[in-house]
């Protein structure tokens, strides 16, 4: 906006305002009443759906799989939507602090004067666009259980591993043969082509974030964590 | 008058006279020369009076008061005014002119406002049982679902008032981007609009970790090791959130402290400002009433 535009702007929102009703008590009623009814949302969400509170925190286990709050999940869909692992720091901070920063100069990026949402069809359209893909990730996001099963064939002698790979969460971020999301750890399916059994301890122990380590595993239950190695390193 | 003890009586009496004396100017009583009989008529002719006088007097003196009383909230207001200067800007903020037009898309603002109200009340009734430890946060959170009084239903809005409060604001946000609320002179506002975004979902993560049940710790360990995948300072960063290199006793009390001083505190100022500016800059037109003023000014022209 030019100084010009911005003069008009002034002097037209100067008229308009004139002409406008004051805000004690016009605009507080309409607020009144609309806090009034967020208030009302606010307890009739509280007396259905209470507040749940789950099994205690125990560091010890990894068998939990993270769910964050929904209004969440289009940050969490994205990092098990972009797979590869060089990409993962895009998908965790990359992204979303880009997206942070185009909308802090959002104002210095669209300087057209225009006010209504139809004669600006660029930033009407991209702000439409970006509440579609939100909304997308949220329900993929949503939909995306918390797998406990895995299909794929296994060697016998290696069942137990099998469920403790099942159980310890690692399909909310794995894929392996038909379960599990694809995202945002690699694939597991064929690991044991790519690494060794001390190559899988290892990374099991240090992961990269933002995977968990199993380190309380293999503390707390030496046997299953060495079932679970064995089981990933057959995986090829 | 018999009933009234001997004092309090006398002093009636007395007052009485007085006053009697003094409004309507009857001097007879006091005569030292009349009649006994005369004076003693005279007296219980005054004495009646004066019940009238009394009670006109008792009349009188509430109506007093009660001006007074009314005036008691506009003393006060001045008082401070006096003292404050706020006047002009009190009035300024709730008699400004809103222009035409303002609909309900208007209140989401406000209703974000009332919504971080509600949650402030909720979290202080909280934090009254609420224990920051790693050892007592799961009891306390028990306790307070179990057996403290209506303690379920204030945890209960405060967790979904956390995510009606999130919905509010990305309402709000949408309306002021539709509308091109954004644009001169309000910039400055939208900025400060994006870091309380910022900082909602902020406090919608720190409050996450406190239930400390499953859920709540393993997703808060999945957030900070994003976190800790940022570069340069994302390492730096998830050692501050954690207390340390491991999810420890110190993690719990670092987010409770985050979720209860620091967050709120910035969010409360950051409310007062962004007030402070639509008061300032006043709550723009609807987009679509602009273009009929145009249309308006154009014929006048013609």
């Amino acid at each position: 906006m030019n100084g010009r535009e911005k003069e008009q702007y002034l002097r037209e929102y100067h008229v308009m305002k004139g002409q406008g009703k004051p805000f004690f008590p016009y605009a507080v009623a309409k607020d009144s009443f609309m806090a009034v009814f967020v208030l009302l949302v606010i307890i009739l969400m509280a007396v259905l759906f209470g507040a749940e509170l789950g099994p205690k925190a125990d560091p010890t286990t990894t068998t939990y799989t993270p769910r964050p709050e929904w209004y969440f999940f289009f940050l969490f869909e994205l990092l098990r939507v972009v797979k590869p692992p060089e990409f993962v720091f895009a998908a965790t901070i990359g992204i979303p602090t880009l997206c942070l920063i185009l909308l802090l100069l959002l104002p210095f990026i669209d300087r057209n004067p225009e006010r209504h949402p139809l004669r600006r069809p660029i930033a009407t359209l991209t702000g439409i666009a970006v509440i579609v893909a939100m909304a997308y990730l949220t329900v993929e996001g949503a939909l995306a259980g918390a797998p406990t099963e895995i299909e794929l064939k296994t060697a016998p002698g290696l069942e137990a591993g099998r469920s403790v790979a099942a159980s310890s969460g690692c399909l909310g971020c794995h894929r392996i043969g038909d379960n599990g999301n694809a995202g945002p750890g690699p694939e597991l399916t064929e690991i044991g082509d790519r690494l060794r059994a001390p190559a899988i301890r290892r990374t099991l122990l240090n992961p990269t974030a933002p995977m968990p380590s199993y380190r309380g595993l293999s503390q707390k239950n030496p046997e299953q964590f060495s079932e679970l190695v064995q089981y990933l390193s057959s995986l090829r | 008058m018999r009933l009234l003890p001997g004092p309090l009586r006398r002093k009636n009496g007395d007052n009485g006279k007085a006053d009697g004396n003094g409004n309507d100017d009857q001097p007879k009583s006091d005569i030292p020369g009349a009649l006994l009989v005369s004076r003693e008529r005279d007296e219980a002719v005054i004495n009646g009076r004066n019940g009238q006088d009394a009670k006109e007097q008792k009349a009188l003196q509430r109506e007093r008061l009660k001006e007074a009383a009314t005036e008691v909230p506009a003393t006060v207001v001045g008082w401070v005014d006096e003292r404050t200067g706020m006047g002009p800007f009190a009035r300024g903020f709730m008699f400004r002119k809103v222009p035409k037009g303002t609909n309900w898309f208007y209140t989401l603002g406000s209703a974000s406002m009332f919504a971080f109200l509600s949650q402030a009340v909720t979290g202080v009734f909280l934090a009254m049982y609420y224990r920051p430890s790693a050892d007592e946060a799961y009891t306390s959170i028990q306790h307070i679902n179990n057996e403290v009084f209506a303690g379920e239903l204030v945890r209960g809005m405060h967790r979904w008032g956390a995510t009606v409060m999130v919905v509010l604001v990305f309402l709000h946000m949408g309306r002021t981007f539709f509308f091109g609320a954004y644009k001169y002179p309000r910039e400055l506002n939208w900025i400060i609009g994006v870091v309380l975004v910022l900082l909602t979902l902020m406090m919608a993560l720190t409050g996450y970790l406190l239930p400390f049940d499953q859920r709540s710790f393993w997703a808060t360990v999945v957030a900070v090791n994003i976190n800790a995948s940022g570069p340069v300072i994302g390492p730096y960063l998830a050692d501050f959130l954690r207390g340390g290199a491991e999810f420890g006793a110190t993690t719990i009390s670092r987010f409770y402290a985050l979720h209860m001083l620091l967050v709120p505190g910035l969010i409360a100022a950051l409310i007062g400002a962004h007030l402070y500016l639509v008061a300032k800059l006043g709550t723009t037109a609807p987009p679509w009433l602009k273009a009929e003023k145009k249309r308006e000014l154009a014929k006048e022209e013609i």
